[in-house]
């Protein structure tokens, strides 16, 4: 069993927890998952590692209430227990090496970019951020990526913080203003990462994409997180989860993630209306 | 006095029409009378061809003695000494190409039901005796399993027998490995595996579960944290798929992801957390067990047709024969010598969110013919020209087998592996490369059986025992 030792709401959608995980923060590192199950009952989801304490044993997650799983996590609370966690899982983001990034998260995705915007940091890498939400009452993390970023771009859909518009807009702003950055990093809705990559290939800036497709083990046996990358079908779980943007099929991509959509809406439904008879 | 009669004692099964709308095992089991019944047509041969033919060599005909004398909790002690898992092999081994094939009642007649006994016995054992095994002295040396299929648990269990502390990392939630995700309920029942599992942690052997060898502690780890070998059991690893269009198509599963979500996950009950498609019309690419695995799930899912889709034919079909009987009692239609090659989808041109966009609608095979055997011996399929023809299902299932997982090869410094990705052993020891570690199983071996890779993992168990027990 794994106890929760911090739980902290972000925005009225968005939670953090610290899971006391002493195996998994011993070893996880910038850009890889655990999955972990809620209950003995629960199905098996992954969640990216959004920080670890390897001293108290600790790994943060920070997680988006979209379903029925989502759902059932938020409502544990500091001293419960949640029965699965495993990992890490996927390769580490590479970060070694690198000069001068621009990190574009996106929603909760910047949950995830932000340790790797602060191991980016850490390593002496000149790191510009952009991080888009759809309005200030869901903005998340500010702070903390204002401390680890030499350049930093708040955007919302409906301009209720920082800039109105979407991530691409300054992102095309400084290159097109000659920032010759040797990476960009991208993690959010898929949508949105397509447009990233397409703002950044006329600029022929390598691009890494962080997938997050439906999985079930994690560890490379079921075959369900598998990505279409440069024509090759790729497992998120081994090969990923960071990929050249250049080479995925967003499209396939898309389409996958809503293989469950009718199964997700009525279990959400079943969850709420539970919840409500337990009040 | 042996019984003479030329038949087996038949199975009790389920009525195939019943059981192919529920999960309960299929086969029911022998009664204390017929397996007395059964026992008496053993000969007690004095050169015992039967055993030759079981890989962790069962003293065959000295448990069958015991059953025809009615001493059941003696069979079991027997089978026990060879065999850390009898209720699971009783079920699910291949005995036709085992030790029933080598049985001298065979030669006219059937062989004696050698399977159907040992399973008679194992559930008697546990349905009567409820007594934890007796645990053996400690003999200081600890040991490190990675995985909880058949090999880890097999070489877990001779080991902590033999006096080790074994701890079994298992990378899942639960312990069991493919016995608990890819062999559906209706074939073996999960209680049974955990009862199996129980009776380990009884002998001493300790399972940490959620830990993935290779990402969450390396091999080399396991070294600094004490023990002194290291047996590799990882099973199997990734799916393989076709590489014809049409395999991202919603409704397209890797066996391996279809039976995990109705077995492990239990997709398959009312009101689980797991989603799994509920197709009305499924195909299955393959012809092993495991895709007589896939396709009954689907027929016990709800699916109205379940076709198998093999580009050879019935003689090559590589599933157990009883499976394939089962499978075919149940309504599962064989299309033999039948390849696909296209997988196909709807998508509405006139409004790219219409929901029904990118699920499957059918398949497109060609027939195929019989050519020249290859270099493994087996006729090569052949296209017949011009014979393409479509299956209209709603989902595809792919079980053309797997390819060994990365994860423990590509963290592990100084472990061969061959040019399929398979661990290297030497084949008396399960030693590999890297002194102290010894693998077994599907890992080594590519996919195969059950019983296969408890023997490896007994041979291991063996081969650590004595490297540990020398250098004591």
């Amino acid at each position: 069993m794994y106890r929760i030792t911090e739980k902290r709401s972000l925005n009225p959608t968005v939670t953090l927890m610290e899971i006391e995980a002493p195996y998994v923060a011993a070893s996880a590192r910038p850009g890889q998952f655990v999955i972990l199950r809620v209950d003995d009952e629960g199905e098996r989801i992954p969640l990216t590692v959004a920080g670890y304490d390897r001293e108290k044993g600790t790994v943060r997650i920070i997680f988006q209430i979209v379903g029925a799983t989502t759902s059932a996590l938020n409502r544990k609370n500091v001293g419960d227990t949640l029965s699965d966690f495993a990992g890490p899982l996927g390769k580490p983001t590479e970060v070694e090496g690198l000069r001068k990034v621009c990190v574009v998260g996106g929603g909760v995705g910047c949950a995830i970019a932000l340790p790797i915007a602060e191991e980016l940091h850490r390593l002496g890498c000149e790191v510009h951020t952009v991080i888009g939400f759809r309005s200030k009452d869901l903005l998340i993390l500010e702070k903390e990526f204002a401390a680890v970023s030499d350049r930093l771009a708040v955007m919302t859909d409906d301009g209720s913080a920082g800039r109105q518009g979407v991530v691409t807009v300054p992102l095309g702003e400084w290159l097109a203003a000659g920032e010759n950055y040797d990476e960009i990093i991208t993690i959010g809705p898929l949508i949105m990462m397509k447009f990233v990559v397409a703002a950044a290939k006329p600029f022929g800036v390598p691009t890494v994409v962080s997938m997050n497709p439906i999985m079930i083990d994690g560890t490379g046996m079921c075959g369900g997180c598998r990505l279409t990358v440069g024509g090759e079908t790729k497992f998120a779980c081994v090969d990923g989860p960071d990929f050249d943007g250049y080479l995925i099929d967003f499209d396939e991509a898309m389409s996958r993630s809503t293989m469950y959509r009718d199964f997700e809406a009525v279990r959400r439904e079943e969850e709420c209306n539970l919840f409500r008879g337990n009040k | 006095m042996p019984n003479m009669s030329q038949k087996k004692n038949p199975m009790p099964v389920q009525d195939p029409l019943i059981r192919a709308r529920n999960f309960e095992e299929v086969a029911l089991g022998y009664a204390e009378d017929t397996a007395l019944d059964e026992a008496a047509r053993c000969l007690n041969c004095k050169n015992m061809p039967c055993v030759s033919g079981c890989p962790v060599n069962i003293r065959i005909p000295a448990f069958i003695e015991k059953v025809r004398e009615g001493d059941f909790e003696g069979a079991y002690k027997i089978i026990t000494e060879s065999s850390s898992l009898p209720a699971v092999c009783g079920r699910v081994c291949p005995q036709e190409t085992q030790c029933e094939f080598k049985c001298v009642r065979g030669i006219k007649g059937e062989p004696v039901g050698i399977g159907r006994l040992e399973r008679f016995v194992a559930d008697w054992h546990n349905e009567h005796v409820s007594a934890a095994p007796e645990r053996p002295a400690p003999n200081g040396h600890r040991v490190a399993v990675v995985g909880s299929g058949p090999s880890g648990l097999s070489c877990a269990g001779d080991l902590a027998k033999r006096g080790y502390a074994v701890t079994v990392f298992e990378a899942l939630h639960v312990a069991g490995g493919v016995l608990m995700y890819g062999i559906p309920e209706f074939r073996l029942p999960k209680k049974i595996v955990r009862r199996e599992i129980e009776t380990l942690r009884g002998l001493g052997v300790d399972f940490e579960t959620n830990v993935i060898i290779g990402k969450t502690l390396t091999v080399d780890q396991l070294f600094d944290m004490g023990f002194e070998a290291v047996f590799i059991g990882s099973g199997a690893g990734l799916p393989r798929f076709m590489g014809i269009p049409g395999e991202a198509l919603k409704g397209v599963y890797s066996a391996n992801e279809y039976l995990t979500r109705s077995n492990l996950m239990g997709a398959y009950r009312e009101g689980s957390a797991t989603p799994i498609l509920r197709a009305k019309r499924v195909a299955v690419v393959g012809g092993g067990n495991v895709a007589m695995d896939a396709a009954r799930t689907a027929l016990r899912l709800g699916a109205e047709k379940v076709y198998i889709v093999y580009r050879r034919s019935m003689d090559e079909l590589p599933a157990r024969r009883e499976e394939v009987e089962h499978a075919m009692e149940e309504g599962i239609d064989f299309r033999l010598l039948t390849n696909p090659v296209r997988i196909l989808g709807y998508q509405n041109e006139n409004d790219r969110r219409d929901p029904k966009n990118g699920f499957v609608t059918g398949i497109e095979c060609v027939r195929m013919e019989l050519g020249e055997p290859d270099a493994s011996g087996r006729r090569s399929p052949v296209e017949i020209p011009d014979s393409a023809f479509t299956l209209d299902v709603d989902a595809v299932v792919m079980a053309i087998g797997t390819s060994p997982n990365p994860l423990i090869k590509s963290t592990t410094a100084g472990l061969d592996v061959n040019r399929r990705g398979g661990i290297v052993v030497e084949e008396a020891t399960g030693l590999t490369s890297k002194p102290g570690v010894y693998a077994g199983g599907d890992a080594v071996t590519g996919a195969a059986t059950v019983i296969l890779a408890m023997g490896a993992g007994k041979t291991a168990a063996a081969a650590i025992h004595a490297s540990l027990s020398n250098n004591a």
